[in-house]
């Protein structure tokens, strides 16, 4: 509820004709400057968000009076290997986006065939078959995962699960990278499985018990309630809260950092290395660097293509997953 | 067609027994994904727990040092006392590889000590140092003895002399508490996480001293006072999509504005608690509007009949209420800013700092940014230590989650 800004009335009645005791000056002003100082609080948020635009865009702007905006989007090739002198030979860099947005792909299409299926059937077992007890236990042991330091998920890539894959390749001779993207996507996935079971089960919860209901009065068993009547009934919810785990594993970057690749490589083989947007930031960024040199700046564009892409994503899972909740409230 | 009442009621029970079957498969999936969850945790526990252990042991060599008088030489005292031990080493190569037994700290140590005592002069003292990292490893058995040469980094007459040390009884591991009280070092038997974990505590720190009271009173101005329109719609759509920006976009936000614009220090915890503070913002408004919402009309209606402006109703009766729901948030929203490292990249927090940082504008690193810089260093004895301040790390997360935890069910308020 909200509460207007008008004096307080007691109870709204009329004592005796009496003019009632208007509100004190001071409460008046203070009660102003609190109001204002709320409203400006608030703003915050909004200034954040403005902040994050204008410098993306700003620095953006400069790089591309560099690099041609159709270079940098359709760019096949990414070797941001700036000369040091200017009179040396290939100074300029190749700046194409492509591959990186396809190692991006690539790793979150690895950690999503995880953490897709894992979630959900995670979340219909702990709400559909399992005693109360077990879940009380479980749920929360599942949600540590979400609560891990990405940097622990990163040396845990980097150090066990990679030379693992590339041990476990080399038994049945394949030639695994130590950089694979499998390996930064497996565990990316398994870092979002809590993430997509938490939601997949606000999903299924929400489906009303008199759906479910029905369906076992007909005679279904359990499986084939949840699976044609709570599941289609669940679906924009889960589809939503899967955009949201897309946008997640995109955004995501110490894991890669640490156990994906540097170089660019447009491949789809999940055994080579890749590399990602983040990683590229993180390395156009770190170490001492000219602030306007072209390899710095590409980092802002590279910033700038990641927050529109996760932004898209995010209004789209919130407006699937708003919709959704009005249906059955 | 007709068909006997037999051959239908078979028919349905094979039908039956098959979508038993389907029942049972569906379910066995379930658990299994279940358990693929679980056995990742133990195995994630299992592999940091084991590496990291043996951090919190240090292995070091007890020398006899001839303190020489008015001399300055200490690393000289350091290497005599080696030659004392083993008076058999004569060519350079060897000597070399025996001053590489103990630790280049070692000379630091015993010029510390020599200061703070001066009447140690000339006489004859017996201490530990602490041992190079390479012996320190194979004393914990990570570098196997009976390996193959090119594989360890000791020699094997390095492994003869540390054999001759052990029987001697010159060597001992004991607690390390070095780990604890020295900043970063490119020698691993010296480097420590105090730098980092007190940048760290700093950061969160201004984190919190930011975001707490501008969280708190977004919350009570969007879910209490604010009219109902455009601009409030505006910005709850703001705050939830904040809430899922990669974090490293908020870290070049950071660099930007911060660092090139205000021109604020590098590496400092004021600007990675400022940079985390925005992240948190989110949490602790989204936190703080169900917490305040959870508070009965009653309440507020009860407070506004006996006389209360709407902004006391508020701050003396509905905020109270919903202050453990409010922490709550605020604690998960700091445990998540305490793991944050990619924006701590960005404003340059991935310093090699030997030294405490004495104020908010000092350099510092963080603790999960330390763990990402040892994770990168070749040296053996430099994983372990990666897992023990990983192990750090992990029991101030799991501290935090449980002080939210014990907090919801301490104070929370059934209505």
């Amino acid at each position: 509820m909200s509460l207007c800004n008008e004096p307080p009335q007691l109870g709204g009645v009329d004592l005796g004709r009496r003019p009632m005791r208007s509100t004190p000056l001071r409460r008046v002003i203070a009660g102003r400057l609190v109001m204002g100082v709320l409203i400006a609080c608030s703003t915050v948020a909004v200034l954040t968000t403005i902040g994050i635009v204008l410098s993306l865009v700003f620095e953006s702007i400069q790089f591309f009076q560099i690099v041609p905006v159709s270079d940098f989007l359709f760019g096949m090739h990414w070797s941001p290997q700036t000369a040091i002198r200017t009179d040396q030979v290939g100074s300029s860099g190749a700046f194409g986006v492509i591959p990186l947005l396809a190692g991006t792909l690539l790793i979150s299409a690895i950690a999503l065939t995880v953490s897709g299926p894992v979630g959900l059937y995670a979340a219909i077992y702990l709400v559909e078959y399992a005693r109360p007890s077990f879940r009380a236990v479980i749920k929360p042991l599942l949600e540590v995962l979400a609560g891990i330091p990405t940097v622990v998920y990163g040396f845990f890539a980097a150090l066990f699960v990679a030379p693992l894959l590339r041990h476990g390749g080399e038994t049945i001779g394949l030639d695994v990278s130590s950089e694979s993207a499998l390996a930064a996507g497996l565990v990316m996935g398994v870092m979002t499985i809590p993430f997509v079971s938490s939601i997949t089960d606000d999903a299924i919860t929400a489906v009303p018990s008199t759906l479910k209901e029905g369906a076992l009065a007909m005679g279904a068993t359990r499986s084939e309630m949840i699976r044609q009547v709570v599941l289609p009934a669940a679906l924009p919810g889960i589809a939503g809260g899967m955009l949201l785990a897309v946008s997640r594993v995109i955004g995501e970057t110490m894991i890669v950092v640490m156990a994906a690749g540097l170089t660019a490589n447009l491949t789809l083989n999940p055994l080579e290395a890749v590399t990602t947007v983040t990683v590229q930031i993180v390395t156009m960024l770190t170490g001492d660097q000219q602030f306007d040199s072209a390899k710095t700046l590409s980092a802002f564009a590279l910033g700038l293509l990641l927050f529109m892409v996760t932004l898209v994503l995010n209004v789209i899972a919130q407006r699937i997953v708003k919709k959704y909740r009005e249906q059955y409230d | 067609m007709t068909e006997t009442m037999e051959s239908k009621s078979r028919r349905m029970a094979s039908l039956r027994k098959k979508r038993y079957r389907a029942e049972r498969r569906f379910r066995r999936l379930g658990f299994a994904a279940v358990s693929v969850g679980l056995i990742f945790l133990t195995v994630l526990f299992g592999v940091v727990l084991i590496s990291g252990f043996g951090a919190f042991k240090q292995t070091f060599i007890q020398l006899d040092i001839a303190v020489l008088q008015g001399s300055d030489n200490y690393q000289g005292m350091v290497k005599q006392a080696l030659r004392d031990i083993f008076p058999e080493v004569k060519s350079r190569r060897h000597k070399r590889q025996l001053y590489a037994l103990v630790s280049s700290g070692a000379t630091y140590q015993l010029n510390a000590r020599i200061e703070a005592e001066p009447d140690l002069s000339g006489k004859k003292i017996s201490a530990w140092f602490p041992a190079s990292d390479d012996v320190d490893m194979v004393i914990k058995g990570r570098i196997a003895r009976d390996g193959p040469a090119e594989l360890r980094r000791v020699t094997d007459q390095q492994l003869r002399w540390i054999e001759r040390l052990e029987n001697e009884g010159r060597i001992r591991t004991q607690f390390n508490w070095a780990f604890f009280t020295s900043g970063d070092s490119r020698e691993p038997e010296l480097a420590g996480i105090a730098v980092a974990t007190l940048g760290t505590l700093l950061s969160l720190l201004v984190c919190l001293v930011l975001s707490f009271p501008l969280g708190v009173l977004t919350a009570v101005y969007l879910e209490e006072f604010a009219p109902r329109g455009r601009w409030t719609e505006f910005i709850e759509v703001n705050i939830n999509n904040l809430a899922a920006v990669p974090s490293i976009v908020f870290g070049l936000l950071g660099l930007a504005v911060f660092l090139n614009v205000f021109n604020l220090p590098r590496s400092a915890p004021l600007v990675g608690g400022m940079v985390l503070a925005l992240m948190t913002l989110p949490t602790i408004i989204i936190a703080g509007r169900v917490a305040l919402n959870g508070v009965p009309p009653s309440v507020r209606e009860a407070a506004l009949a006996i006389g209360a402006s709407p902004l006391q109703a508020v701050f003396h009766h509905v905020l109270p209420l919903a202050m453990p729901g409010v922490l709550t948030g605020t604690i998960i929203g700091t445990a998540r800013a305490l793991g944050e490292s990619a924006p701590l990249l960005m404003i340059g927090m991935v310093a090699f700092v030997v030294d405490l940082p004495s104020t908010i504008l000092s350099p510092a690193t963080a603790l999960p940014v330390q763990v990402f810089l040892w994770a990168d260093s070749p040296e053996r004895a430099f994983e372990e230590r990666t897992a023990a301040a990983i192990l750090v790390l992990l029991l101030l997360t799991i501290l935090m989650n449980l002080a939210a935890v014990l907090l919801r069910k301490k104070y929370e308020i059934r209505w």
